[in-house]
């Protein structure tokens, strides 16, 4: 179900609106002889915010990278909006999607990964310029006043011509956040954004996701191991577990009262630690 | 000595055509070292065939042997380069440049795989996430190898003594049967090499030291392995 609150705060950097939906039809993903996703169907509310969990292995990862096309799918569609985002209508016929129709694909969609990964030959500066200007060709002014109301956004406006290695790992995610969303995407995606940082720089990263989930009505997908964050940010919690969704509900439901054993159990364990 | 050290014009002149040798065929090395590198990189295969052939034909070659054969074998099958500094200068670069060509193929590989995702994630296209991201950095890692391999065509051009340049070498086997002063000659050019050798690496630790700069680190005295892993999550974090 969409979230209701969309109205974005008085401060609010300008966030975009009207985002797509997503839709996974009998997806496959093999790694060797490893199945990592075994015909997969779900489907995800445009601006609706989805965390996925389950332990390791379970392929909530591999779902962020098949929708960031960083890995392909083996079998089955998948829908970003009305559009297939791995095949392309040619001639009537649904045929495998060219570099083009990925190029055009991939501007709905950005991604913060788990380790950062800006890019270390950049300054902050840099890093949230060049995407908006060298792709989607934002004259370098506009880009700049972008890039300095996102830095006001994670709150660091004094960094803008810091490099990543100067950065602590807290200050590299933020930064890594407003480089996505320097790209205006429509969908969201997390890849476990605070388990890489120091416990102490976790609160101040969730606080900022919750305050652009709260202000934008970006669609989201979320994997994370830290159930309260999910709680607060997920409209829907989808429970995982060797490739195929376990149980699937709100959060108070499922972090309360799971109906799965599996998810119990996958609770409890994650809960000890 | 003073003999061998009279004939000073001489070795200014040697230590200039050995200069010349080593900047133009550095040149043409760097230049096809780029080029048939990053073909090495390529996702097409034929392509990164076109990077094997020369990788592997002209690395395996001798060079003196290479630049016989452009001196002497080339004329006879109807080409005749320009001039011997030409032929020269094309020997070392093609023979330098195959390993150089090795070293980005290596480099641009040993970028961190999660810095090529993330361009991808921004919708960069192929050409734009090796201009911006994967060069810069690959430029990183290759610095310091680049570094031995200009040194050792340096030291490499001392085979045109053999095709009637007068190079340093041919310079210090001049005066040594001029004057008998055998170790004199052969001291002091072996000296000349050594200084061109620490000019050169200068040069280096000093395109070392801006790259550092572009990455954000500060300059250390000697490279560390840790340093090179650019885009290392964590790497060089302030403390």
């Amino acid at each position: 179900m969409p979230p209701t609150d969309t109205t974005p705060e008085k401060d609010a950097a300008p966030l975009r609106g009207s985002a797509p939906g997503i839709r996974f039809e009998k997806v496959i993903k093999r790694f060797g002889s490893n199945t990592v996703l075994r015909e997969l169907d779900f489907t995800v509310a445009p601006g609706e915010r989805v965390t996925l969990i389950g332990p390791s292995g379970s392929g909530k990862t591999t779902i962020l990278r098949l929708l960031m096309t960083l890995e392909k799918p083996d079998g089955g569609l998948i829908f970003v909006g009305d559009d297939p985002l791995w095949h392309m209508d040619r001639g009537g016929k649904r045929v495998p999607a060219n570099q083009k129709h990925l190029h055009e694909m991939r501007k709905r969609i950005g991604m913060v990964f788990q380790q950062f990964n800006l890019f270390p030959n950049m300054n902050v500066l840099r890093n949230l310029t060049e995407g908006p200007m060298r792709v989607l060709g934002v004259p370098r002014d506009e880009a700049v006043e972008r890039a300095k109301g996102l830095l006001d956004l994670v709150g660091l406006a004094d960094k803008i011509d810091a490099h990543p290695s100067q950065l602590s790992g807290g200050q590299q995610q933020r930064v890594a956040i407003a480089r996505a969303l320097a790209m205006e995407p429509q969908v969201l995606l997390l890849d476990e954004v605070t388990s890489a940082l120091d416990p102490e720089l976790v609160v101040g990263v969730q606080d900022l996701l919750r305050d652009i989930a709260r202000q934008s009505d970006l669609t989201l997908l979320c994997v994370t191991h830290e159930m309260t964050f999910a709680k607060d940010i997920s409209d829907r919690v989808l429970m995982f577990d060797q490739g195929q969704i376990v149980e699937e509900g709100p959060p108070e439901r499922m972090f309360g009262e799971p109906s799965e054993q599996r998810t119990r159990d996958f609770l409890q364990a994650v809960l000890a630690t | 000595m003073s003999e061998v050290l009279d004939g000073y014009e001489q070795w200014l002149k040697g230590a200039w055509l050995t200069l010349q040798l080593t900047v133009y065929g550095s040149g043409v090395a760097l230049v096809l070292a780029l080029v048939f590198g990053l073909a090495g990189t390529s996702r097409h295969a034929w392509i990164r065939v076109l990077n094997r052939v020369y990788v592997e034909f002209f690395r395996g070659t001798a060079t003196l042997v290479l630049l016989f054969w452009f001196f002497y074998a080339l004329p006879l099958v109807g080409i005749r380069l320009n001039s011997t500094m030409f032929a020269a200068v094309l020997a070392l670069g093609l023979n330098i440049g195959a390993y150089g060509a090795e070293v980005v193929r290596g480099s641009i590989k040993a970028v961190p795989r999660a810095q090529y995702e993330a361009t991808i994630a921004l919708n960069f296209t192929p050409l734009q996430r090796m201009r911006r991201v994967l060069l810069p950095q690959g430029f990183a890692l290759m610095l310091p190898p680049f570094g031995n391999l200009l040194i050792e065509l340096m030291k490499g051009t001392a085979i045109v003594s053999l095709v009637g340049l007068t190079d340093l070498t041919t310079v210090s086997k001049n005066l040594q049967s001029s004057t008998g002063e055998t170790v004199a000659s052969f001291s002091l050019v072996l000296v000349i090499y050594f200084v061109i050798a620490q000019i050169l690496q200068l040069f280096v630790r000093f395109a070392e030291a801006r790259v550092d700069r572009m990455l954000g680190r500060r300059p250390s005295r000697e490279p560390e392995l840790g340093t090179l892993a650019a885009g290392a999550p964590g790497a060089g974090v302030a403390s």
